[in-house]
């Protein structure tokens, strides 16, 4: 007797993916081709004037030296953010998950910054860091440092790399507690019968164990440093002093919100969109081989 | 089973006839930006309007920030949603008249609706920003202010400064000497980075920020702020800034607090200031005009405005028009301008109102809300110090400040910052001119 139903005809798988391929159209694709058109176009802000001009905006952008210096301090502030807030938050993470009395509690206070919106966490941090409100930029001042993120740019970057950092760390930590509980404690177990301190046992056993999970977190935390961190840099610095903070992204809204450049925006945006597709490709490519699942 | 039905379908109907009165009313609405004290202010004045007549009905709406509201108009015109009348910014005043068809410029919507306007009942320091060169003018002046020096007069006293300095010299050796009185992380400082050390410096001076009457004249203009002036005086200012004597306070006016908190006694921002300092300074303060090198002939001239003003979107009715006509003309009375200026501090956008203030002894008792007055109608305007207008202003500040910041901060020399803000302010202006056509 067969007992699996095949349906018949083309039609219905079809129609039974609609609903999920209109979503995919309406909400990726269409704006994605209309950044792309917006690019070949010159217009202005009221979309009155709007003339065809090829790869224009392109080279009028290839041809500017600050937006290849936005492109280094995006890569110097995403290395700097992913790599803090995945090795924090495993540090953070291997100690929630030890059988500690106060685990739970430790647990709740570390998840509750990602519920901060990024602007509020900029703001917040800049409360603390502000050169002349701040309350931790007084006793730096006390101490001789001549703490600044208004004219030095390092010390900007810094304020921005802690604050995106601070707001990744619960998201991080969150999953990571996950995959560590996941780890079967019987192997664990074996490591240490055979003689294995805890920290071989965690180079060893845990973190290639984890390594779905690290995995997974990289490209979320790519995604994360290249789009979701505007609202910290837009609150904290405004992308100076003199561009030190602009990363790509700020400076899509900079020039296209703020300025009312929407080609050369556009242009920005296919561009960063074209990078951060291929870095995830690389991703899955390359690194997604040492994983181990 | 019935009655229930008929009951309800009653109260909707009585309810639809409360709603709407015997004559239709036409709505009018209104976009701005308004925050605290100025947004009550904006919604008294439609309540005002509103209960003055009853064919018209001004609705008010808070957009957010000036760029948020910029944007939520343009944005809505897109749409085919705009408001009918939209606040914007003094820096996005080319974008708007550029955008010919998406704006109806004031003299044409009073003309067509028959309103009495005279253009020389306003005062043409404020109204010249918004006009073309022949006069004529194509929005409406809301909130204006100038650029002031305010001074923490218990800090002059404790510094031994029997004067308040009026020259930039002056100035530099006031705040030396008030550094070395106890204000040891800002001698002097100012707010707004760029609209302080180039546009209002420029027209005090009387020297170009750009050609054709700083770009009043045509978008083909060109900037010229990097001339050995400009240079001299953001030369002083790295020099001065390395031991904290000048202090950079950032390119808006966050920082505004530094000069109400006490920790710079000198400090350059917004006339528009004055409510916040009154609610925070716990000292003597005052404000003068801004000061300037002596050795520059002509100096000062006058200052710009900086502020605000109402464009009236098109593809409107004529009957819309005509009641945006009429709330103009309601916002121009007298005794109105009067009191918004005395309550706000903005500044009167009539020369009967200003007269009216005067006359009134109001100055005497309130000589700061006369400074940014002084200042505007010091001399008759010059090329130089009648407005400006350059396309992308916002962008154009943007590359102003990081250059101004780069200067400061050590990287460049005033001269190479002066120079790079210059010729990528012009290539910013080439695009624009093109999309302006």
């Amino acid at each position: 007797m067969e007992k699996s139903a095949v349906f018949k005809g083309k039609l219905l798988p079809y129609l039974l993916l609609v609903p999920q391929l209109v979503i995919t159209l309406v909400f990726f694709y269409w704006p994605a081709s209309q950044a792309v058109w917006q690019s070949f176009l010159r217009e202005d802000a009221f979309g009155l004037n709007s003339e065809f001009i090829g790869l224009e905006n392109y080279q009028a952008l290839l041809a500017q030296p600050e937006y290849y210096k936005a492109m280094a301090t995006t890569v110097v502030f995403s290395s700097l953010v992913a790599a803090l807030s995945l090795s924090i938050a495993l540090l953070f993470a291997t100690q929630a998950d030890k059988n500690l009395k106060a685990a739970p509690t430790f647990k709740v206070m570390m998840i509750w910054p990602y519920a901060v919106a990024p602007a509020v966490a900029g703001v917040l941090w800049l409360f603390i860091f502000h050169p002349s409100l701040g309350t931790m930029a007084r006793p730096l001042r006390l101490m001789g440092f001549n703490w600044n993120p208004m004219l030095n740019g390092n010390h900007a970057m810094a304020l921005v790399v802690m604050a995106a950092v601070w707001k990744q760390i619960a998201y991080n930590f969150l999953f990571f507690l996950a995959g560590l509980q996941a780890i079967p404690r019987s192997v664990l177990e074996a490591g240490a019968i055979d003689g294995a301190g805890p920290y071989r046992r965690f180079w060893t056993i845990t973190f290639p164990l984890l390594s779905p999970t690290t995995f997974f977190l990289l490209v979320v935390n790519v995604v994360y440093v290249f789009f979701d961190t505007f609202g910290i840099i837009d609150a904290v610095t405004g992308g100076g002093p003199a561009g030190a903070t602009t990363t790509m992204v700020y400076k899509v809204y900079a020039d296209g919100r703020l300025g009312g450049d929407l080609g050369g925006s556009a242009a920005q945006s296919v561009i960063l969109m074209v990078i951060v597709i291929a870095l995830t490709a690389i991703q899955f490519r390359y690194v997604e081989r040492k994983v181990q699942y | 089973m019935i009655r229930p039905k008929f009951a309800l379908a009653t109260l909707f109907a009585s309810t639809l006839a409360l709603a709407s009165p015997a004559h239709a009313v036409t709505e009018i609405q209104w976009w701005h930006a308004m925050t605290g004290g100025n947004n009550d202010i904006v919604n008294k004045l439609a309540a005002d309007f509103n209960a003055s007549q009853s064919d018209y009905k001004v609705v008010p709406t808070f957009k957010g920030s000036y760029p948020d509201t910029m944007n939520a108009g343009i944005a809505a015109f897109r749409a085919g949603t705009a408001p009918h009348i939209l606040q914007v910014f003094e820096v996005g005043t080319a974008t708007m008249m550029s955008a010919k068809g998406a704006v109806k410029p004031v003299y044409q919507l009073m003309k067509d609706a028959g309103e009495p306007f005279d253009p020389n009942n306003y005062l043409p320091a404020i109204t010249g920003y918004y006009s073309t060169s022949k006069g004529e003018m194509l929005s409406f002046p809301f909130n204006s202010s100038s650029m002031v020096m305010w001074v923490n007069l218990d800090a002059l006293k404790k510094a031994n400064i029997a004067e308040i300095p009026k020259t930039w010299p002056e100035v530099f050796e006031g705040a030396k000497k008030l550094k070395a009185a106890g204000y040891a992380t800002c001698g002097f400082s100012n707010a707004w980075a760029t609209w302080a050390n180039i546009e209002q410096f420029s027209a005090w001076h009387n020297v170009p920020i750009g050609t054709k009457a700083n770009g009043l004249d045509g978008f083909d203009t060109e900037l010229k702020f990097n001339s050995p002036l400009h240079v001299k005086h953001l030369q002083t200012l790295i020099e001065l800034q390395k031991d904290k004597t000048y202090d950079y306070s950032g390119r808006a006016n966050a920082s505004e607090s530094r000069f109400g908190s006490g920790e710079c006694p000198l400090f350059m921002t917004s006339s528009g200031y004055y409510a916040t300092a009154k609610g925070t300074a716990k000292f003597a303060f005052t404000s003068v005009p801004m000061p300037y090198y002596p050795d520059v002939t002509g100096a000062p001239q006058n200052s710009i405005i900086g502020g605000a003003s109402l464009w009236v979107m098109g593809g409107k009715k004529p009957d819309e028009y005509k009641g945006i006509a009429k709330f103009f003309s309601f916002l121009s009375d007298t005794d109105r301008q009067a009191k918004l200026h005395q309550e706000s501090g903005y500044l009167p956008i009539t020369k009967a109102a200003y007269e009216k203030t005067k006359a009134d002894g109001f100055y005497d008792k309130n000589p700061i809300l006369q400074t940014p007055l002084k200042e505007l109608t010091n001399k008759e305007p010059t090329e130089n110090s009648r407005g400006l207008r350059f396309g992308n202003m916002v962008q154009l500040r943007d590359i102003w400040s990081e250059e101004i910041e780069a200067a400061l901060g050590g990287q460049k020399t005033a001269q190479q910052a002066l120079d790079t803000a210059v010729s990528r302010g012009n290539a910013m202006l080439r695009t624009f001119e093109k999309t302006a056509k």
